[in-house]
């Protein structure tokens, strides 16, 4: 199989697909951004308008929803994703689905408080902490899905969980920093919050990124075949000359000058231009078109750094197809 | 239900003898053959007649070189056929990452079935099974597996020599063998103790049911012998009979 491509490398990585790419990087965002109102609105942090929160409350709503819709065409049967919601005693998605959907609860009484009564002190603000708990719980459930699968050691790591809070943090906050200038002329603390988290989240994006380079598989050839007595094991015919699921799913193969080369654009576009634009929004002549670059150059950013986070993802089956360690 | 149940005594599974399998193909067509028609029929084919057919298979047979091989052409390299199907583990993370409880593992038997009727093909499983043994369907838009063919080994309509995995009944070699590995008394069980059967990876402690035997360590390689003595030319000696045949295809 190896070699029948002209890209190099092995075949032996999880096959990005888009529409959980979108679903996890627009429901990390969505529901990141639904924390923060929900905390800092009650707190008296954010203006509590009306009009503010139409429409920040409209952004992460439709940002949540539709990475959920997204993640629904992943499925074979999506005619039976209510089945989702009964595992949850053992399924990180079960999970993941129940809280996503509760979460709308609180957020929902929040919303409707604050926007059609005009109050987010007492219970509504309660709701709307509440909301902010669960929709980082959404996030952490989001990131255990993957972090919870032992054959992929790139995802099964302690880095996973905190980038998926980061980088849904990084991108809430710079919406957050985007949407509130039409309510807010000169907001200094949002800006200055979100340069510190792009830092943040940068800094454990490297962090994960050195640990799967630098970290040994714990599986190999030999132990997945049990042989290796009379020395090194290598394949010498796979057992079907044609695709089959698991080439599909698990086979993806990406060569190590694109990996390095998507790394970099990641670097760019999701963390140094939005830290660039971000300063720059500092300074209100600039200050809209500055934050909506860095909410769009950290999107492409997002989505680039989502699609290697699948694609530099081994899977343990591939070491039954020529790969010889994952 | 996707939470394990609480094991029972009763682990079936499989033994396979890297030893002796030499890579027919038989088990994994006898699958294909009885699975069509099976608990989890269909197993389609997509494109069957195309150039880039493919289809979900339960059992595949990769073959490994194990050792290496002289530039002389020796050395104590050798050919390893191996049988992969599911290993109907003891801690399967197939069963417990599945949100819908489509996915299960059985407390009588352990045998680690799917629920095609209730499966939302969100594919999950097939993650979390570091051994490849799930494929999805699909025609269907859910997910298939090796159900160790229990519409065969609690069949009572078929002879009871024939209650076994169709993989097993159809190995020439007798390199599969079926039993109850959680009765240590059992003949597979006792076969893993004698030949050290193996878990595949082990390190990663999902516990497979399913054993595999290393290929036996060969006594000696094979030594050259002594040509055997090559027999003395036809002497024709004194015998004028065979002195006249000889002279005959001499001229």
């Amino acid at each position: 199989m190896a070699g029948s491509s002209p890209a190099k490398g092995i075949r032996a990585a999880m096959h990005p697909a888009l529409s959980i790419v979108f679903f996890t990087t627009a429901s990390g965002c969505g529901f990141a951004l639904l924390a923060l109102i929900g905390i800092a609105v009650p707190l008296g942090l954010l203006p509590q308008s009306a009009g503010f929160g139409f429409a920040a409350l409209a952004v992460a709503t439709v940002l949540a929803v539709a990475g959920l819709a997204s993640s629904m065409l992943h499925l074979g049967r999506p005619e039976r994703a209510w089945r989702a919601f009964s595992q949850w005693k053992t399924s990180w998605l079960s999970r993941e689905g129940v809280l996503s959907v509760l979460t709308f609860v609180p957020a929902a009484v929040f919303g409707l408080g604050w926007l059609v009564f005009g109050n987010t002190g007492g219970l509504v603000g309660l709701c709307g902490i509440l909301a902010a708990v669960m929709a980082a719980g959404t996030i952490y459930c989001t990131g255990m899905i993957y972090a919870s699968l032992k054959p992929i050691r790139q995802w099964n790591n302690g880095w996973v969980v905190p980038n998926y809070f980061a980088l849904g943090l990084m991108g809430g906050l710079l919406l957050l920093n985007l949407i509130v200038r039409f309510w807010m002329p000169w907001p200094i603390a949002i800006p200055v919050l979100v340069l510190i988290v792009i830092a943040a989240a940068w800094g454990l994006k490297e962090r994960y990124w050195r640990f799967i380079d630098i970290t040994a598989a714990p599986s190999n050839v030999a132990s997945a075949t049990g042989l290796g007595r009379r020395g090194k094991v290598r394949m010498l015919e796979p057992p079907n000359t044609e695709e089959n699921y698991l080439l599909k799913e698990m086979g993806f193969r990406i060569a190590r000058k694109h990996r390095l080369r998507l790394r970099l654009i990641a670097r760019l576009t999701g963390f140094l231009v939005p830290m660039l634009a971000t300063l720059a929004s500092l300074f209100t002549p600039v200050g809209l078109i500055a934050a909506a670059v860095a909410v769009l150059s950290a999107a492409l950013g997002l989505v680039i750094e989502r699609w290697l986070f699948f694609a530099e993802a081994k899977h343990t089956v591939m070491l039954y197809y020529g790969a010889e360690i994952v | 239900m996707t939470s394990l149940p609480i094991p029972g005594q009763k682990k079936l599974g499989l033994v396979i003898d890297l030893d002796v399998c030499v890579g027919c193909h038989a088990c994994a067509t006898a699958c294909k053959e009885w699975n069509s028609g099976g608990h989890s029929a269909p197993l389609p084919d997509f494109n069957p007649y195309g150039a880039d057919a493919y289809g979900v298979w339960f059992n595949r047979i990769h073959s490994f070189e194990e050792g290496t091989s002289g530039e002389d052409g020796g050395g104590d390299a050798r050919t390893v056929h191996f049988p992969r199907s599911c290993l109907h583990c003891e801690e399967p993370a197939c069963v417990t990452v599945c949100p819908t409880g489509a996915s299960y593992k059985r407390a009588e038997d352990g045998i680690v079935l799917v629920n095609a009727d209730i499966c939302i093909g969100c594919k999950l499983c097939s993650w979390a099974c570091p051994y490849g043994a799930r494929e999805f369907d699909e025609d269907e838009g859910v997910m298939k597996k090796c159900t160790l063919c229990i519409d065969r080994i609690y069949n009572d309509n078929i002879a009871e020599a024939e209650r076994l995995p169709a993989c097993v009944m159809v190995c020439p070699t007798s390199a599969r063998h079926f039993g109850d590995l959680g009765d240590p008394n059992s003949a597979v069980s006792e076969m893993v103790a004698a030949r050290g059967g193996k878990d595949l990876m082990p390190e990663l402690g999902y516990r497979p049911v399913n054993k595999y035997l290393p290929p036996r360590r060969q006594t000696t390689a094979a030594r050259p012998s002594p040509a055997p003595p090559v027999p003395p030319p036809l002497a024709a000696g004194d015998n004028k009979l065979l002195r006249w045949v000889d002279r005959l295809l001499s001229r």
